[in-house]
């Protein structure tokens, strides 16, 4: 019998201690958090409502995401324009924009004194509320409705043009190619798009924590951060913790078995011959409508903020700064927990494989609260929690960014090995020289692109800071949540297109450095 | 003397037998109709394919438990000869040390080899800048400068025109006339064989036949090979 031709265990070990490293994040910190409960009583009507509200909320943001997205990816599909690609690219902007970042902007449309409301009131209509299940959903439709978009476009663009040609020589019109041919494919893409964008909005926190609150809005998450922050009642946290958990993971469950499809990193510039005639309108309304909602906020953000920019405050730079390292730090930690990863899984048999992978994905259904309550507890009898806020901030991100690391990673990997394995194991290229000469260089593109996505992620993140923070360490997102809960929203805006700025410029950063000499 | 030793290797459903001997320092191809077990046959001597039973033999020394790497062979696949994120030298280089670690003499070992293939002066270059000729040469340099006692080629050349071909093949005579190399080679053409093998070996329905002498064996061809040219 041949050997394995390589030696298996520097692999094994790194990627042993990750592994091991992410089932302590997730499910060790949910046991710390029971086991320091001193009584789990049930939970209150109040813990209920919020129970609820998550499920119904992520339900209907899910819901119009994915419906508002239909005829938003048709016409995509089958217009050309002018700005066409470019709109593309900004359907992909949402996923590494700051969440508190894109509220800010929400609020500057749809907020009491935003361009919605002035415009209802020249007709005398009384201003719409943004807070509450009508601004959480807003913004979750705002986030989501973009990465539905791409994922109905990836659907649209997998039609072979032969159907549409077979279908336009048949001489269907408009009704009946969407029956016949856009029907059983959107049959196939939407389960997992909607379970995806379920899955999202379980674990909302941000948005529910600047738009939510109350007995009627309030997520899990926010619960848990209130049972936290404002109680100090570890039972509450711990039950609410585990509820989290089960949702997010029967959520999780149910997307991989309705196969979820990947929404990031695909070229969606291709563009479908049609035949068939609609109306043109329609389209340039859905269109114009929905980069009307994508882009407005950011506008009114950076209309707001750059007058104001060289005017803020010594302390926002200074939590920028921290922002930036604590990103850095995050993204160094993801990366080598990514590769330690995927060359273990790469290595790994079938079976070996699919469970490691599995781990690596287990952080998609883990609750960063609640990663961030257990870790505070394990820290408590040893160090001041709050002196290491900004390194668990930074610990709880990278785990939190493994998942996509892993979605690109895995696959470039195996695509080397494939390509290249045979070649690298006739000169004896084993350990660390495949690593350095092989693996590496062809997962660069992924690697980048990854790093760029988990650098932009920390650099945004309002979560387990939130817990942590006592308010001399604060982040960027921290900060600018200060500044709105201040009402001094013109600081804030100003704080948020720095905020925005840094993040796009870290992932434009990584992600070019991956594309470089490639 | 390369022998298979009682050799079966299993895929599937499809099974390879071959109880046969490759002389030493001779080109034997092995010629058959396709998916009659060429390219396995030579994946189970290279070392990419388990062996279900028997051994493999050179010079009394067995190598059916040694990994690819450690049998002495240098390899020309089908495809994807090269690395495209190294450069050329470093191809060729790894050649000599999987770890890049290389001391002067073996970087004046790689800088004669590409210099023999024709290509001085292009160390630095990626093969992204290189032409499907050129890519070729680097694989072949990488040869040259192993000097493993075995070359196994897997059809390195089919992508290429046939002039560009034919300088390829010569080349690989030079390189294993100066490394005194075995050469074992894989070909869909009969005409690449009468170029450069000594002998040829049939490869029929999962058999690979002894090698006889080249002119005997396109003179005087076995039914199943009768069959394949269409004679």
């Amino acid at each position: 019998m041949a050997k394995r031709v390589f030696s298996v265990k520097p692999t094994s070990i790194l990627g042993g201690a990750v592994a091991s490293l992410i089932l302590f994040l997730v499910l060790g910190t949910l046991g710390a958090v029971i086991w320091r409960a001193d009584d789990i009583a049930g939970l209150s009507t109040y813990d209920w409502a919020a129970v609820r509200f998550t499920v119904f909320q992520a339900f209907l943001s899910a819901l119009l995401s994915v419906t508002l997205a239909i005829p938003v990816a048709r016409a995509l599909a089958r217009r050309r324009f002018w700005g066409r690609g470019a709109l593309i690219t900004l359907l992909g902007a949402p996923f590494i924009l700051p969440v508190i970042v894109a509220v800010l902007g929400l609020i500057s449309v749809f907020g009491r004194s935003g361009i919605v409301n002035e415009f209802l009131s020249v007709f005398g209509i009384d201003p719409v509320s943004i807070f509450g299940l009508r601004g959480v959903l807003i913004a979750h439709v705002f986030f989501n409705l973009p990465l539905a978009t791409r994922l109905l476009l990836q659907g649209w663009l997998s039609v072979p043009s032969e159907r549409f040609r077979l279908a336009a020589s048949l001489n269907f019109d408009a009704r009946a190619m969407f029956m016949r041919v856009e029907m059983p494919m959107l049959r196939d893409v939407i389960p997992g798009a909607f379970m995806l964008i379920f899955l999202i909005c379980t674990t909302s926190f941000a948005v529910a924590l600047t738009l939510g609150g109350g007995p009627k809005a309030t997520t899990i998450e926010l619960a848990i951060y209130q049972a936290f922050r404002l109680d100090f009642n570890l039972g509450k946290a711990a039950l609410l913790a585990i509820i989290q958990f089960g949702i997010s993971a029967a959520a999780a469950g149910l997307a991989y078995w309705v196969s979820a499809p990947s929404g990031i990193g695909a070229g969606l510039d291709r563009n479908v011959k049609r035949f068939d005639r609609s109306a043109r309108w329609i389209d340039a309304t859905v269109i114009a409508a929905a980069s009307l909602f994508l882009i407005l906020p950011l506008t009114m953000i950076l209309l707001r903020g750059l007058p104001m920019i060289l005017s803020l405050p010594t302390a926002v730079w200074l939590s920028a700064l921290r922002s930036v390292w604590v990103a850095l730090m995050s993204t160094g930690l993801a990366v080598f927990a990514g590769l330690s990863l995927a060359l273990w899984i790469v290595r790994a048999q079938r079976i070996g494989a699919g469970i490691i992978e599995g781990i690596g994905y287990l952080t998609i259904a883990a609750s960063p609260l609640v990663m961030g309550t257990g870790l505070y507890l394990i820290l408590f009898p040893f160090v001041n929690p709050f002196d290491v806020a900004l390194l668990v901030t930074a610990v709880v991100n990278a785990a939190m960014a493994l998942p996509f690391l892993l979605r690109g990673l895995v696959p470039a990997l195996r695509d080397a090995e494939l390509h290249f394995g045979r070649l690298a194991d006739s000169l004896g290229m084993q350990g660390w020289a495949r690593v350095r000469y092989l693996l590496i260089p062809r997962a660069r593109r992924a690697l980048g692109f990854g790093a760029g996505l988990a650098a932009a992620l920390s650099m945004g993140d309002l979560g387990v800071i939130a817990l942590f923070s006592d308010g001399s360490a604060q982040t960027l997102p921290l900060q600018l949540y200060a500044l709105m809960s201040a009402y001094r929203m013109e600081q804030a805006a100003a704080a948020a297109l720095v905020l925005v700025a840094l993040s796009l410029l870290l992932f434009w950063i990584f992600d070019r450095g991956g594309r470089t000499d490639a | 003397m390369l022998r298979l030793d009682g050799l079966k290797v299993t895929q599937g459903t499809f099974e390879l037998v071959a109880d046969v001997a490759f002389e030493r320092g001779r080109c034997t191809a092995l010629i058959g109709p396709s998916g009659a077990g060429k390219s396995t046959a030579l994946a189970a001597i290279a070392g990419f394919v388990p062996l279900t039973r028997g051994r493999i033999i050179w010079c009394d020394e067995d190598l059916s438990d040694l990994a690819p790497g450690e049998r002495g062979m240098s390899m020309l696949f089908q495809d994807g000869n090269v690395f495209p994120h190294l450069t050329v030298f470093q191809n060729v280089a790894l050649g000599l040390s999987p770890q890049l670690r290389l001391d002067a003499d073996m970087k004046r070992r790689v800088h004669a080899a590409l210099e023999r293939v024709g290509l001085a002066g292009m160390g630095g270059r990626k093969p992204s800048a290189l032409s499907g000729g050129q890519i070729a040469r680097v694989a072949l340099a990488r040869s040259l400068a192993q000097a493993c006692p075995i070359m196994v080629l897997d059809e390195p050349f089919a992508a290429l025109g046939p002039a560009l071909k034919i300088e390829m093949l010569s080349l690989v005579q030079e390189v294993a006339v100066d490394t005194n190399a075995t050469v074992l080679m894989v070909s869909h053409d009969p005409d690449d064989a009468k170029r450069i093998a000594d002998n040829c070996a049939l490869v029929a329905d999962g058999v690979v036949s002894a090698p006889v002498p080249k002119s005997e064996f396109f003179d005087n061809p076995p039914p199943a090979l009768r069959a394949y040219l269409g004679t």
